[in-house]
């Protein structure tokens, strides 16, 4: 089709056919007013702000609806439209309480600006006005909805994007509103207290309460940082005013996330204000922790550690690194543990997301989610299996239903319950728990009956498909059905559906039905993207997303018992020379201890001395009373953190840490981005950052490090990365880049696998369901994600978020 | 004011099994949304807020949209009705024949206002723009049978022959 030229205020302009007037205008940077318009919601022209002239048409046009058409000369802001948008404003103005003195919203109301900008400064139209009550009946915001002026964006974004459909317009005329059915509270509702309501509110009828009386607009900082919950990585305007953060707003430029957040990023951000943040440095005398000099602790642990050292060697000191830290903190402690002489290094992210790591490995040969989040939207079929992404990763839940409502993606939703998604998949395939291996093995085995595979991929990109091919026929659809627990119609439609999708996605995350037996179910999900060729594309791949917003980041920096930064092996001499050479220390070939023997193990270990940095043991390893007594018996242990955790009160010494929105870092996400956040105010007391903490502990124990600050460490990390090397913090500034970055003029890496996997060819594995699996399940520590919380909830439970969790269990 | 919500707490058994082959043929086809409400509201005689729920539940589409559509339409009924329907004429002839103070009359008379229902499910009043029996004005409906030429004294007799 050919391009379209029109005139906007006497400027040319060549847009695609189906462009709005409005989208036309925007290009050439031609301000038109709107209220219900939302370039992520299907337009429905109610509000009539945006209305232009245009020549000959006998009407007004509201141009958020209208096409532009060939030779259409349009005029923005006529005397005609001036009138008719005054008349708009006075209208709703008139039943718009004017308290604009003390509304929170003054200062970014649309509705204020626009008045502002046609001088509008009250109504002609005196009338009946609203007098609902204010609602403040929930935990998290107030709504005056006196205020609202009907645009219906909250509804669009609750319905749509979200999916809650917790509110929607009720009634007509003169008394319609926005709200829950029924009129209940918003609490009894099916609100998620995502915020995207608030967030895009154009008028002042959504306040969150932390921020009631708390600052104007213009007297608020915006500090870009990173949201510090799951792996998604949301991109947030830290609120600052008089060194404390008062909020937190979407970064709508982010491609991660869009201008929309889940609950923890938006109201969870709170537990930084904690009375219960460590705010000096404490050593335990007598069983009762006293606070000392920083002095006096890093020459306390000193001591210790040389001493440990001494009586039992270099292998007696372990260190545990939280899928928290930045990438900066995760590289210098790593370092600190190598530079004392073993790879004692690991975190706990071994026991929920190593099975899908290792899978991943081995079929592909690189453990990360191999496409973009951006990318999800864009696929023609979706395969969502043992993932509740509405609890555990939102914003990507959020994704999902973009891609069905906007792309036409087909949906297959396969889980043991009714997941939101299922209201608008598809094809819903409620399995059996335990049942997802069994399930997918057929998808696979039928798409190869039918000859839906993809042989010229198959041929040239992957190896070990005969033997799958032969053992995965006994997979029938037949054995499947009763294995699950669904029909055989619905599972041949579902197979045909993933498999004709000119590009499809495959979803899956930390979830209660990929426990039973994760590794294989990765491994068999990896199967079915390799048969149809869904790998090493734009929009196609397999999405894992991680649980932590640093579990890339601390994995690339080298926090793993076996391998340096960039997963650079230590068994590799020459790896072990470079970083020799780099480090000036000497580096051991010998391997580390993972967490999981050290916890299994407990004394006979043989580690007497550990450094704990931002993670919680006893409450998360499992076994907690064993794993507390272990730590206590210790000859040392230091824990870092921003609380007294359970593992922090078991210490000898503790050290205060700068929570994220304390200090500058980078954290890499689940698709590879590496992002920067930024420092909004100062730590309380005297906790410091965990990157400063650690290079003067360093100092301390004789090593010579010398870093200005993080950007330093970052570079010295991208010296010794290949998958880092052509990154640096001014690169990074506003959509961060996606590893691998080798060179400083490269983009970024969208998608990995790109004409070649990591491991050279996509490797087909054979997995077999094991019904004794699902009988696991019963005793399975079932740790999914609450939508209000992360895994061990370290951060989640000294917030405010915490009330939804309370309410829920 | 929270009218709505004070019906649902009128205790009605409801036979979900009833509304569950009603809302059957539906399942899948969430554009029918009003059919369905209507098929619900012949049934049961308003739409008792479990249905709704259960509407809701089973064609996968949120109650908030349930109760949106039922609260747009004047045509759903949120509360029961009674089992006499009073329909007073407001349009103009009546109006200039005295209708306010016919309304007047049976609101005192039952001790509701319009739109609403007797506690003993005995009338609902609804005002309505024109039953086009001008001729009859002031008139009122009680079910399908017109009284016309009304004045206000008659009202309690013809109220008292409805049981």
């Amino acid at each position: 089709m050919s391009a379209i030229n029109l005139t906007i205020n006497e400027l040319a302009v060549e847009v695609t056919p189906g462009t709005t007037i409005l989208q036309a205008a925007r290009q050439l940077d031609i301000d038109i007013p709107t209220f219900c318009y939302d370039p992520e919601l299907a337009p429905n022209g109610a509000c009539r702000i945006c209305v232009v002239e245009v020549e000959n048409a006998r009407t007004l046009i509201a141009s958020c609806v209208t096409p532009v058409a060939p030779g259409m000369v349009i005029h923005t802001e006529s005397e005609r439209v001036i009138n008719a948008r005054k008349v708009i404003l006075s209208l709703m103005v008139a039943n718009h309480p004017l308290v604009c003195i003390t509304c929170e919203k003054t200062g970014e109301c649309r509705l204020q600006d626009y008045c502002y900008r046609y001088g509008v400064t009250d109504s002609k139209y005196s009338g009946e006005v609203k007098e609902l009550s204010l609602d403040d009946t929930n935990t998290f915001f107030v709504r005056d909805m006196n205020k609202c002026i009907l645009c219906g964006i909250c509804v669009g974004k609750c319905q749509e994007v979200v999916g809650a459909g917790a509110i929607d317009f009720t009634r007509r005329g003169f008394i319609s509103n926005v709200g829950p059915a029924f009129e209940d509270s918003i609490e009894d509702s099916t609100c998620v207290f995502c915020g995207l309501c608030i967030d895009n509110c154009p008028v002042g009828a959504l306040t969150p309460k932390y921020s009631l009386g708390q600052g104007r607009p213009w007297q608020v900082k915006q500090v870009r940082a990173i949201c510090p919950y799951c792996g998604i990585g949301c991109n947030i305007n830290l609120q600052v005013k008089d060194d404390q953060v008062i909020g937190v707003k979407p970064v709508k430029e982010s491609p991660v996330n869009r201008g929309h957040l889940c609950v923890r990023g938006k109201f969870g951000w709170d537990y930084l204000k904690s009375s219960d943040r460590l705010t000096a440095p404490l050593v335990k005398s007598d069983g009762v922790f006293v606070e000392v000099s920083w002095e006096e602790a890093f020459g306390l642990i000193v001591d210790q550690i040389e001493e440990v050292k001494l009586r039992c060697g270099d292998d007696a000191l372990f260190g545990l690194c939280s899928p928290k830290a930045s990438n900066e903190e995760a590289y210098l402690f790593q370092k600190l543990i190598r530079s004392l002489g073993s790879n004692n290094v690991d975190s706990f992210t071994r026991h929920c997301h190593a099975p899908a790591v290792n899978a991943l490995m081995e079929a592909f040969g690189s453990a990360s989610m191999t496409n973009s989040i951006e990318e999800l939207a864009e696929t023609g079929a979706i395969l969502v299996v043992g993932a509740n992404l509405a609890e555990s990763h939102p914003v990507l839940n959020y994704r999902v239903r973009e891609a069905v409502r906007r792309s036409g993606a087909r949906l297959i939703v396969a889980h043991s319950e009714t997941i939101d998604l299922v209201d608008i998949a598809h094809h819903y395939l409620p399995l059996r728990m335990g049942s997802a291996v069994a399930l997918v093995n057929s998808l696979a085995n039928f798409i190869i009956e039918e000859g839906l595979h993809d042989r010229a991929f198959i041929d040239k990109r992957t190896e070990g498909f005969e033997i799958f091919r032969k053992e995965v026929s006994g997979y029938t659809i037949k054995y499947a059905a009763e294995v699950t627990g669904l029909a055989e119609d619905e599972l041949r439609a579902a197979a045909r559906a993933y498999a004709v999708a000119e590009r499809a996605a495959i979803v899956s995350a930390v979830d209660t039905d990929r426990h039973a037996d994760s590794a294989n179910l990765v491994l068999a999900l990896a199967n079915l993207a390799l048969l149809t060729g869904n790998l090493g594309r734009e929009a196609a791949g397999l999405y894992l997303p991680y649980g932590e917003n640093n579990l890339q980041g601390i994995a690339d920096m080298g926090a793993l018992p076996g391998v340096l930064t960039g997963y650079q092996s230590i068994k590799e001499k020459n790896v072990r020379e470079k970083f020799a050479r780099a480090w000036g220390v000497s580096i051991n070939v010998k391997p580390g201890f993972t967490v999981t023997d050290i916890f299994k193990h407990g004394k006979k270990s043989g580690i007497k001395a550990m450094y704990i940095l931002g993670e919680n043991p006893v409450t998360c390893s499992g076994e907690h009373l064993e794993t507390a007594a272990f730590l206590t018996d210790l000859d040392l242990l230091v824990v870092q953190d921003i609380y007294m955790t359970e593992t922090a009160s078991l210490a000898d010494i503790v050290l205060p840490a700068a929570a994220f929105a304390e200090q500058e870092g980078t954290y890499t996400n689940t698709e590879r981005r590496v992002q920067l956040s930024r420092k909004a105010v100062e730590p309380p007391g005297e906790a410091f950052p965990g990157w400063a903490i650690l290079a003067e502990l360093a100092g301390w124990l004789g090593f010579d490090w010398n870093y200005d600050g993080p950007q330093d460490i970052f570079a010295e990390i991208a010296s010794l990365t290949h998958q880092y090397a052509g990154i640096d913090y001014e690169r990074l500034n506003e959509q961060g880049l996606q590893w691998p970055c080798p060179k400083g003029d490269h983009p970024g890496t969208k998608f990995l696998h790109n004409g070649r996997f990591s491991r050279g060819l996509g490797r087909f594995s054979v997995v077999d369901y094991e019904p004794q699996a699902a009988d696991n399940l019963s005793i399975c520590c079932s740790k999914g994600h609450f939508n209000c919380q992360c895994l061990s909830e370290n951060l989640s439970r000294h917030s405010v978020i915490n009330t939804l969790r309370n309410n829920n269990v | 004011m929270n009218t709505d919500a004070e019906a649902t707490a009128i205790n009605q058994e409801i036979d979900l099994h009833q509304v569950d082959s009603i809302i059957e043929p539906y399942i899948g086809r969430k554009e029918m949304i009003i059919p369905v409400l209507q098929k619900l509201q012949e049934h049961f005689g308003y739409l008792p807020r479990q249905t709704m729920e259960q509407v809701s539940y089973r064609m996968h589409i949120p109650l908030s949209r349930i109760y949106g559509v039922a609260t747009f339409y004047a045509q759903f009924k949120m509360r029961p009705r009674g089992r006499n329907i009073i329909r007073v004429c407001k349009g103009t002839a009546c109006h200039i024949q005295g209708s306010p103070k016919i309304a007047e009359r049976i609101e005192e008379n039952l001790a509701i206002q319009n739109g609403e229902t007797t506690t003993d499910l005995r009338f609902t009043l609804e005002e309505v723009a024109c039953i086009g029996a001008c001729a009859l004005a002031p008139v009122i409906m009680i079910n399908d049978n017109p009284h016309g030429r009304l004045t206000a004294d008659k009202i309690k007799d013809i109220l008292a022959s409805y049981k």
